[in-house]
């Protein structure tokens, strides 16, 4: 085996061990979707985050615009306070609310964004003063039933 | 060239293989060091070529104690010295051509030609020119004894040690290997130590021997004052003695109790 | 047996149990002395890169028909497994979410790690083991050659830099058997099958950190199978030995590390 051939076959090796890497990232991961682009910063505060995530994705009609940053409770307000990088290629009007909404019926929570109609648009730092919690379950059956208890009293009467 | 005063060494403590050894190499002869299997000449032979430090005593080898050496001291003083193993020890992935070369790409910084020049030169030295091209496992054990031998020399030592140099080769590479060792230490101007059993040949070379037993020199002198001694284990060995100092029989106890034989 | 019989028997079973210890012991530090060692002399094996791309040509190229084969069977075996499971819940659009995650996090560096130990492992501890037999290490040191810097090293860095890549093939090839399965024979559509695992699979989380794994894994093999041939005791017997103990050693090291870095990278080191 000289040294031509053991040349030429790593370098065809290391070659094909990069394009499987290439592959994988590509045609596997989400690179093709990976913003490493600018993004800018707005925070929000909810009464209830439910199951949302850092790094959970902030869409709008359905699209992702940006990526949960961070999450702190605020010892003060007793809320959720929530950080949001949003692509720099959208922009959003000041009166936008912000709902934890989940994907599917049990899947994971997301932050999605609906419009409101203000000119001015969302700037670096700024907070999002309309937010809609998360709807968490056990609150959902509990005011069922307390519905459920009151229209019975309501026929008993 | 080397000396070495009082020395002890064991491979560990509880054992040791040199207990008190004392012996001087002039520059430009041929030393023989021999004795028994077991009798610490080869180890000898590695606390020379400071593979191993001595417990007690000075190995002093080309003017330096192999001690006192750091690792860069050491492998300067080993570019000196050339080791000839066992059983040649090529290196099993080359050819000939660079087991020879590989002293010289490692140490120089020569250009190719030279280089050639210089192997076919030290090849040209051991007869085996026309060998270059050839795999160590395509060579008898002669042949690769002097490739071996060819690469020792390649940097031009001042300084060889052989190490049973003449085991398993059939008489004719025998004489020559044995030729070789004369030829090379006069032409290089060198000192070769050899370590052997091999005691006829060996005294046909040789300048000067050193006998060893049980991690001692026992005896030393010219090959016609070993060939001639009275010492009863240097006659033994010599001769090829059947019995003497070192016995036959293995000790065992009685031999009719063994058999069970009744008391006649 | 009496007591004093009982407990002395004890004791030397104690005894040996903490002999043994110690010396395990004692061999680890040993060996990492030897890596650390191999690593700082490093300097011909990447200066000489002739030595370490010959070393790549056989510690990877020469284990690459095993690991793209493995890698092709594996995924299509989980294709069949995933699917037979999935479309009990009416999830079997997700089977290449499933092929995906379990070759890139897992499969891919711990199967390609575990034949990479037994192919290249073996054959480099093989080869030092024998080169120490043949006393070819001692006549370098006598040449005034370091033999770790001339022979270890290249060997080292070959396995260390054939890993990745072997594992990244391995993944590849996996994911490729199961669409193999899953879209053209099973007939899960195509379409969702790229598109799901796509939103699944995560290129940060996920790829990053199976390289990771491998890397680490490629390091911990290639480490154990240098020593113990460089430690083998000098015979036909001692390398046969050595060999054995770098496949098992291996193993058990590459299968110990997966856990821990598991551990570490995807069960949420920070709460949400």
């Amino acid at each position: 085996m000289n040294r031509a051939t053991i040349d030429l076959w790593v370098g065809i090796f290391v070659v094909i061990g990069i394009g499987a890497l290439l592959f994988l990232a590509l045609k596997v991961g989400n690179l093709a979707t990976f913003s490493s682009g600018e993004t800018y910063n707005v925070e929000g505060r909810f009464v209830n985050i439910g199951s949302l995530k850092v790094r959970a994705p902030i869409k709008s009609a359905g699209v992702v615009v940006g990526r949960v940053a961070e999450i702190r409770f605020d010892n003060e307000t007793y809320e959720a306070f929530v950080s949001m990088n949003i692509d720099s290629h959208y922009q959003f009007p000041r009166d936008t609310t912000a709902k934890i909404l989940t994907s599917g019926i049990l899947g994971e929570q997301y932050i999605g964004l609906e419009a409101g109609g203000d000119g001015v648009m969302l700037k670096n730092k700024d907070r999002i003063r309309l937010t809609q919690s998360a709807v968490v379950l056990e609150n959902l059956i509990s005011q069922f039933l307390f519905n459920k208890a009151a229209e019975g009293k309501d026929e008993k009467k | 060239m080397v000396e070495i005063q009082n020395v002890a060494f064991g491979y560990d403590a509880a054992r040791p293989v040199l207990r008190d050894v004392s012996l001087t190499i002039a520059r430009g002869s041929v030393i023989g060091i021999m004795g028994q299997s077991g009798c610490g000449k080869t180890t000898l032979l590695r606390l020379i070529a400071a593979q191993f430090l001595p417990t007690q005593g000075a190995v002093r080898v080309l003017g330096e104690a192999t001690s006192g050496l750091d690792r860069e001291a050491l492998y300067r003083m080993r570019r000196r010295m050339g080791m000839l193993f066992q059983f040649g020890a090529l290196f099993t992935d080359m050819s000939v051509y660079e087991n020879v070369a590989f002293p010289l790409r490692e140490h120089t910084v020569l250009a190719e030609d030279l280089i050639h020049d210089l192997v076919v030169l030290k090849l040209e030295a051991v007869g085996l020119r026309g060998a270059a091209q050839l795999m160590p496992a395509e060579l008898s054990g002669g042949m690769a004894r002097r490739v071996a031998l060819a690469r020792c020399i390649a940097l031009d030592p001042q300084l060889i040690l052989y190490d049973e140099p003449f085991t398993g080769l059939d008489p004719i590479s025998f004489g020559v290997i044995v030729r070789l060792i004369r030829e090379l230490n006069d032409s290089l101007g060198a000192t070769s130590v050899i370590v052997t059993h091999d005691v006829q040949e060996a005294l046909g070379v040789v300048d000067y021997v050193y006998f060893m037993a049980a991690g001692r020199v026992i005896a030393e002198g010219k090959p016609d004052e070993i060939r001639a001694s009275r010492e009863p284990f240097v006659h033994q060995f010599v001769n090829g003695e059947l019995d003497g100092p070192v016995p036959f029989h293995y000790p065992a106890p009685a031999y009719p109790a063994e058999l069970e034989l009744a008391e006649v | 047996m009496s007591l004093a019989q009982i407990l002395e028997h004890t004791r030397g079973r104690l005894e040996r149990l903490g002999n043994a210890v110690t010396s395990y012991v004692w061999r680890l530090g040993f060996a990492s002395r030897f890596l650390f060692y191999t690593v700082v002399h490093s300097g011909t094996a990447l200066r000489r890169f002739r030595l370490t791309v010959a070393e790549i040509y056989f510690a990877g190229v020469l284990s690459l028909i095993i690991i793209l084969v493995s890698g092709l069977f594996v995924g299509m075996v989980l294709a069949l497994q995933g699917y037979e499971t999935l479309q009990r819940f009416g999830a079997s659009e997700s089977l290449g979410v499933l092929v995906a995650l379990s070759l890139v996090r897992e499969l891919g560096p711990v199967v390609a790690g575990l034949l990479f130990a037994s192919r290249a492992g073996s054959a480099i501890t093989a080869e030092i083991g024998l080169m120490k037999a043949t006393e070819q290490i001692s006549a370098m040191e006598m040449m005034a050659v370091d033999p770790i810097a001339r022979v270890v090293a290249p060997r080292f860095w070959g396995g260390v830099l054939s890993m990745p890549i072997l594992a990244a093939l391995f993944s590849a090839l996996g994911i490729f058997g199961g669409y193999l399965v899953g879209v053209q024979l099973i007939g899960v559509d195509a379409g969702a099958f790229w598109s799901q695992m796509q939103a699944a699979v995560d290129l940060r989380n996920d790829i990053l950190n199976g390289v990771i794994k491998s890397v680490v894994f490629g390091v911990a093999v290639t480490w154990i199978a240098v020593f113990e041939g460089y430690d083998a005791v000098p015979t036909a017997e001692g390398v046969s030995r050595a060999t054995t103990r770098t496949v098992v050693t291996s193993s058990l090291a590459i299968l110990a590390l997966d856990f821990v870095l598991t551990a570490l990278m995807f069960t949420g080191g920070k709460p949400a």
